[in-house]
């Protein structure tokens, strides 16, 4: 249980998937201009980082064992069918959880942090319980440090920030400040 | 290497007017992940070379057999081929490399550069331009990759390609090599990038404007 535990706060805080792996960054720097939609797109993204936790496992437990340098074709074929069929099916079973995450699904499948979970646990050699907590653990850390940073862009909309530094230099700096902070839970864990 | 001047122009045009990571701000997660020293950033440069050529090649050449709806998933299997290759190839030749950037060579698949180049050029194009927008993009992604990686790695460990610079009096900038540093070098690099264009083209202004004057006054 403790060690579930340590994976789970570990990837949330000390190895957050955007702020210390840059995994994930396209959608942190594009998509974080509003707090509302970078929360539901965090909520998606997790969604999808389970499910491909899943499936990771199962090519790996059941398929890789025969051919090991399939890996990287067959994760990405089975988790963006796979992805794609759960949106099919969400829209007609559910409609409305449809309209809040569906039209981010499948922008999601082709993020980076998707690929990198399942190589990460593969590497690492999780199990499927660990790798579900992981899965859960770098979903909320990308959610944690959407929101963040959309918190911050909120509110520097409102200053007066020199033209040229608008954009996506400005995003980087802020990001960089927040990657900063987050170093601070460096120590959190001493047997690291 | 090419004779005619258009598909020059391709090539050209990627490594810094359309500068991929400048100016599209495309492929950032192995940009800022793999650039904490020079060798780094030149060997993922080169991966990204190889897998961008060869894919751009393939896409250009099977264009008119791959059918509309499927496109997208048989780009990213060319691509997600190439990079098997890559990542192979450099675990034999260079282990401690690979080693280093891990789990980084399999995620060029992600990078939406590569799957970007092949969606708006190289199924629209023939086999030549393809190849040479290719090689331009390919190249303008390793300079940046190059320059973030130098300064990291100079500022960072105070080395150059692992060659000592300033001796042992400096007080190397731990902070330039951690995840920090990638973000704040990246903004820097952009903001200055903005401002150069900003300068040449109210210079290439101010040097329309003295043209127009000098006419108008020829005209006197």
């Amino acid at each position: 249980m403790d060690d579930l535990l340590w994976i789970f706060i570990s990837t949330l805080l000390v190895n957050n998937f955007v702020l210390a792996y840059f995994l994930g960054l396209c959608p942190f720097l594009g998509v974080s201009g509003q707090l509302e939609t970078s929360f539901r797109l965090g909520l998606a993204t997790t969604f999808v980082l389970v499910i491909t936790a899943l499936c990771a496992w199962i090519l790996n437990t059941y398929v890789l064992i025969y051919a090991p340098y399939l890996r990287l074709i067959s994760f990405i074929v089975v988790i963006a069918s796979t992805v794609q069929f759960i949106e099919m099916s969400i829209k007609k079973l559910s409609p409305s959880l449809f309209k809040s995450l569906g039209i981010f699904l499948p922008l999601i499948t082709t993020n980076c942090a998707i690929l990198g979970l399942a190589i990460f646990a593969t590497n690492r050699g999780y199990g499927l319980v660990e790798g579900l907590t992981f899965a859960l653990g770098a979903g909320a850390g990308f959610t944690l440090a959407m929101v963040l940073m959309a918190g911050i862009r909120e509110e520097t909309e409102i200053n007066d920030v020199p033209a040229l530094i608008r954009g996506t230099a400005f995003n980087l700096i802020i990001a960089g400040i927040l990657s900063m902070a987050f170093m601070g839970f460096a120590g959190l864990f001493s047997s690291t | 290497m090419a004779t005619d001047s258009s598909a020059y122009e391709e090539m050209i045009k990627g490594l810094w007017r359309d500068n991929p990571v400048f100016v599209q701000v495309l492929g950032m997660c192995p940009m800022l992940a793999v650039t904490n020293s020079a060798i780094n950033a030149v060997v993922m440069g080169l991966a990204t070379f190889f897998v961008l050529v060869g894919s751009s090649f393939l896409v250009s050449s099977f264009k008119q057999w791959i059918p509309k709806q499927v496109r997208i998933s048989l780009y990213i299997i060319i691509i997600a081929t190439f990079v098997t290759v890559v990542d192979y190839s450099l675990l034999a030749l260079l282990p401690a490399i690979h080693k280093e950037l891990g789990a980084f060579i399999p995620l060029i698949v992600a990078n939406c550069m590569i799957l970007g180049r092949q969606e708006a050029f190289a199924s629209k194009h023939n086999v030549k331009y393809a190849v040479m927008d290719a090689v331009g993009m390919s190249g303008g992604f390793m300079i940046a990759l190059f320059a973030l990686g130098s300064v990291r790695e100079i500022l960072g460990v105070g080395a150059f390609f692992g060659i000592d610079l300033f001796g042992t009096n400096f007080e190397s900038w731990v902070i330039m090599i951690l995840p920090p540093g990638g973000f704040l070098t990246l903004g820097l690099l952009l903001l200055f990038f903005n401002w150069f264009t900003e300068r040449r083209r109210e210079f290439l202004l101010k040097v329309a404007e003295s043209d127009r004057m000098a006419y108008v006054d020829g005209d006197k």
